[in-house]
């Protein structure tokens, strides 16, 4: 079987789960199937069979799994948030198709991907303005003493470090692309660790140094875990050098024990982490009542959850029983009507994601789409791991979204670029010589 | 390049089987004690969304019910209020409050809840619970409240043979639809019946007779010296006004109340043998009542209104235990089941306020079958008490509970409270009725009065409760 007669069988599954999802949500709700659900199933399938027909003439050879992965997640997404609040979805289905429109134009317009490398500087510097922008005046805002989005009135709202990430990697892989031989072979050994050359290194750390501290000036810590993961992953793949990740990393523990201890917004995130239960916290201002109830409604979810639509998520009063169901709580949710057996299938669908985003890396027949694989993969897996790991008390909570399946416009949208991204290297990597 | 991807890769796997780790570690591991967390109002939030069944009494009088909340839950009224509220108690679901039979029949009155879990949500989408139907008497309840006529005190009657609650009434008690914050002398949520401490006085003669004739030391007409004042355990006990009744039979001593023979009947039937037959009777545990138990309270000698003797301890006044003093202490309910063993031939019922549990579809899901609490004494000890408890209304104390026709078996009890010369009483009453085959046991206890007597304020409250039950067909 082709790859893409495969893809196309693999949105089969997304256009159940879809239909079947919508159907139960229906259900739940009024107690009659309504056939809207099926409206909504057949729209989806002909979105996603509209894009799988594109990749068929534009990229013929790309990775047959990925995409219906990504299907499989956003349409679980997708019925997850209309559960959630109907009009929410109605925006998240907006900006899918808004997404695939980015999509066709990023596949269309960097058909030879490998052009990115000759503006690498200037991505660098627009990622980086990016992540300066929310802290601007008039058009920055805040939620929960981070610096997260910015919003044009009127017009939208979006999330720069969704996109800033891509630009990134972008940056990195090319970078060293360049570099890795003179980092490997420019080492210096010292206590028989192997230490990078500095003039190579340096760009590196001068731009990552900025990176974080433009994080730490927004304290969008989970962006933050996430970037210098994946910076690390890329560098470790481009040098085989384990001594760089380990350096790597005490770094980060020592930046990281230092925020935690003088910021007093990451130094409250990390008191709820590790006292969620506790009385005071629980009841005090921004304290641990957001954790305490993603764990409460996990338990409420048991093996097999609930169902879809029995998780309580307000108050009979009104207000908030699990605060931001919809963005950074929506993993809680699944767990809650869904169970560990949900939870976990989609934990694994992200798994195979990023399978197959490593599998293109393993493919990649030139280095810098190796390093760009990879760290597009790594990303989006660390994406995954900051906020489910802190939605289910692995580390401290941190606000980014859940790939495809948390309601927002920016992650959608650029997650979409980078799906489109990684079928470019896919497609590049199985052409015949 | 492929190496560091593969252990790349591997990083990732770990990773995430973390996030799978702690998934489950709060959905399966901890689940249940995150359930119960006191932070968590989710399970008292489920609670809102389930219809709980009614409580009837036993004619079908609505004692609870649900009633439509907004945002999808229901909420609980009370039709009789203060009528029935001490055994019906209240549940405010939202703040995981409940007493009473909303308490102890929860389980009940929510329903299993089983209903088939899918990805379709729960089969059933409006979770209903079970109607609890009681073994309560409106017009008894009722005639209850009219006797009491606002004095403080407890009414309780209980069916001799089967143990089922008739009448479980107390003076203070509250409006369940609006559950006092705090308890006051007009609002309580204190329950008399089964947690009021009386000093039961000579109503307690009964266990008193019961261990000595059924121990086979006395007989109805074993006859003992009456006069007074005696000394017991060094200090002199005198009859009610001091009278000596010189030598008189066990049957005269209890028509006439005398302290002095009974004192000497206790010390002499010894501590091990009078707590023996206490406890066969429900003294030193808690009833075995379908109520919460942390209503319950324990009837028996206590040193200090919270510090309880230990059984049989050599500390205790045996003699003056004998005639319902020394310390001794008894709910309302407790000398109820006194009765109730005495009338049902010396076994003692289980006493029970759920008669049966019925779906909505009208299926009997459960009845309560009487149970056997305890085998108390002979069945020829309980006629011969229940002689002696008939002459104390035929020509005693207790004659102003007298019904025309039908023969009542009683004993009176006046319990001097308060200060010595002061003239503060409690009086009690303790019977069942007809006598020849008993259809009720009744305890009254009035928590005080001034110089009123068991045979003159306890009484007539026992004669018109007992009248209503009766006239009911009990």
């Amino acid at each position: 079987m082709s790859a893409r007669n495969r893809e196309l069988l693999g949105l089969i599954p997304a256009s159940l789960l879809v239909t079947a999802g919508f159907a139960g949500v229906f259900i739940q709700r009024s107690n009659a199937l309504s056939n809207v659900s099926l409206t909504y199933g057949a729209l989806f399938l002909g979105l996603c069979i509209a894009a799988h027909i594109f990749i068929r003439f534009t990229l013929p050879r790309a990775d047959p799994y990925m995409f219906p992965l990504v299907a499989v997640l956003a349409s679980f997404g997708l019925v997850m948030v209309y559960r959630i609040d109907p009009t929410l979805a109605r925006q998240q289905a907006q900006w899918f198709v808004l997404g695939l429109v980015l999509f066709a134009a990023t596949i269309i317009l960097l058909r030879d991907y490998r052009k990115l490398e000759r503006y690498r500087y200037i991505i660098v510097l627009i990622s980086l303005g990016l992540l300066v922008l929310p802290r601007l005046p008039g058009i920055g805002y805040s939620a929960n003493g981070a610096y997260l989005g910015v919003r044009i009135p009127g017009l939208f709202v979006f999330q720069p470090a969704e996109f800033a990430k891509i630009g990134l990697v972008i940056f990195l892989a090319s970078y060293l692309r360049d570099t890795r031989q003179v980092l490997v072979q420019g080492g210096h050994r010292f206590l028989g660790i192997t230490f990078p050359p500095l003039k190579q290194f340096g760009p590196v750390v001068v731009i990552w140094g900025l990176a974080m501290a433009t994080l730490v000036v927004l304290s969008d810590t989970g962006s933050s875990i996430m970037f210098y993961g994946g910076l690390l992953a890329m560098l470790y793949v481009a040098t085989n050098r384990l001594s760089f990740v380990v350096i790597g990393l005490i770094a980060a523990a020592v930046g990281f024990w230092y925020l935690g201890t003088h910021i007093p917004h990451i130094h409250a995130r990390v008191e709820t982490w590790l006292h969620p239960l506790n009385p005071r916290l629980y009841h005090a201002p921004l304290g641990s009542y957001q954790v305490a109830n993603s764990i409460f409604a996990q338990a409420a979810g048991g093996l097999f959850g609930q169902g879809f639509g029995q998780a309580q998520l307000t108050l009979p009063g009104g207000g908030p029983l699990l605060p931001f169901p919809q963005t950074d709580m929506i993993y809680a949710v699944i767990t809650d009507e869904l169970g560990l057996f949900g939870a976990v299938a989609v934990l694994i669908t992200y798994l195979l994601f990023v399978a197959r985003g490593f599998k293109t890396a393993l493919l990649a027949r030139d280095s810098f789409s190796t390093l760009l694989a990879v760290g597009l993969s790594a990303m989006f897996a660390l994406q995954v791991f900051v906020i489910v790991g802190g939605v289910t008390r692995v580390i401290p909570l941190t606000g980014v979204t859940l790939p495809f399946i948390s309601y927002g416009g920016s992650s959608i949208v650029a997650n979409l670029v980078l799906l489109a991204l990684l079928l470019l290297v896919s497609d590049r990597a199985r052409r015949p010589e | 390049m492929n190496t560091p991807i593969a252990r790349l890769f591997a990083v990732v796997i770990l990773l995430f089987a973390l996030l799978v780790f702690f998934t489950s570690r709060w959905t399966i591991f901890q689940a249940s004690s995150l359930n119960n967390n006191t932070l968590n109002v989710r399970t008292l939030l489920d609670e809102l969304k389930i219809k709980r069944g009614q409580i009837l009494a036993a004619d079908g009088t609505v004692l609870a019910k649900s009633v439509p909340a907004p945002g999808n839950t229901w909420s609980r009224t009370y039709p009789t209020g203060r009528l029935f509220s001490q055994p019906v108690g209240f549940s405010i679901a939202a703040k995981g409050e409940a007493i009473g039979l909303e308490q102890s029949a929860g389980a009940d009155l929510r329903g299993v809840q089983t209903g088939l879990s899918s990805i379709f949500g729960q089969l059933s989408p409006r979770p209903v619970g079970d109607d609890v139907y009681t073994t309560l008497d409106s017009k008894g309840q009722r005639a209850a409240v009219q006797a009491l006529a606002g004095m403080h005190g407890s009414v309780v009657a209980l069916d001799p043979s089967t143990g089922a609650v008739k009448v479980m009434y107390a003076n203070p008690g509250y409006d369940n639809n609006n559950p006092p914050k705090s308890n006051s002398t007009t609002d309580t949520t204190f329950n008399r019946v089964t947690q009021g401490h009386y000093a039961p006085g000579s109503t307690f003669k009964i266990v008193t007779a019961t261990a000595a004739i059924d121990s086979g030391m006395y007989t109805p007409n074993s006859v003992i010296n009456g006069n007074s004042p005696i000394t017991v355990s060094g200090v002199p006990l005198a009859n009610d006004g001091g009278k000596s009744w010189g030598p008189q039979t066990l049957t005269t001593a209890m028509t006439y109340s005398i302290n002095t023979i009974f004192a000497q009947v206790a010390e002499h039937v010894g501590r091990k043998t009078m707590t023996d037959y206490m406890k066969r009777f429900g003294f030193y545990s808690k009833p075995p009542l379908d109520y919460p138990s942390f209503q319950l309270a324990i009837s028996q000698p206590y040193v200090t209104p919270s510090r309880a003797y230990p059984p049989a301890s050599s500390d205790e006044d045996i003699g003056r235990i004998g005639i319902g003093e020394g310390g001794v202490l008894a709910t309302p309910l407790q000398m109820a089941m006194v009765a109730s063993a005495v009338a049902d031939g010396g076994t003692l019922m289980a006493p029970h306020l759920v008669d049966r549990v019925v779906d909505q579809d009208g299926r009997t899901v459960r009845t309560t079958n009487p149970t056997v609490y305890s085998h108390v004494m002979k069945p020829s000890t309980a006629a011969e008490v229940t002689k002696m408890m008939e002459k104390v209304v035929e020509e005693g104390t207790g004659t102003a509970v007298q019904l025309g026709g039908i023969s009542v078996a009683g004993k009176t009890g006046t319990a001097q409270i308060g200060p010595n010369g002061s003239n503060l009483t409690q009086p009690a009453f303790v019977a069942f009725a007809p006598a020849d085959h008993p259809k009720i046991a009744i305890a009254v206890m009035i928590d005080e009065s001034n110089g009123g007597f068991g045979g003159t304020v306890a009484a007539p409250i026992a004669k018109t409760v007992l009248q209503a039950l009766l006239a009911d067909g009990a």
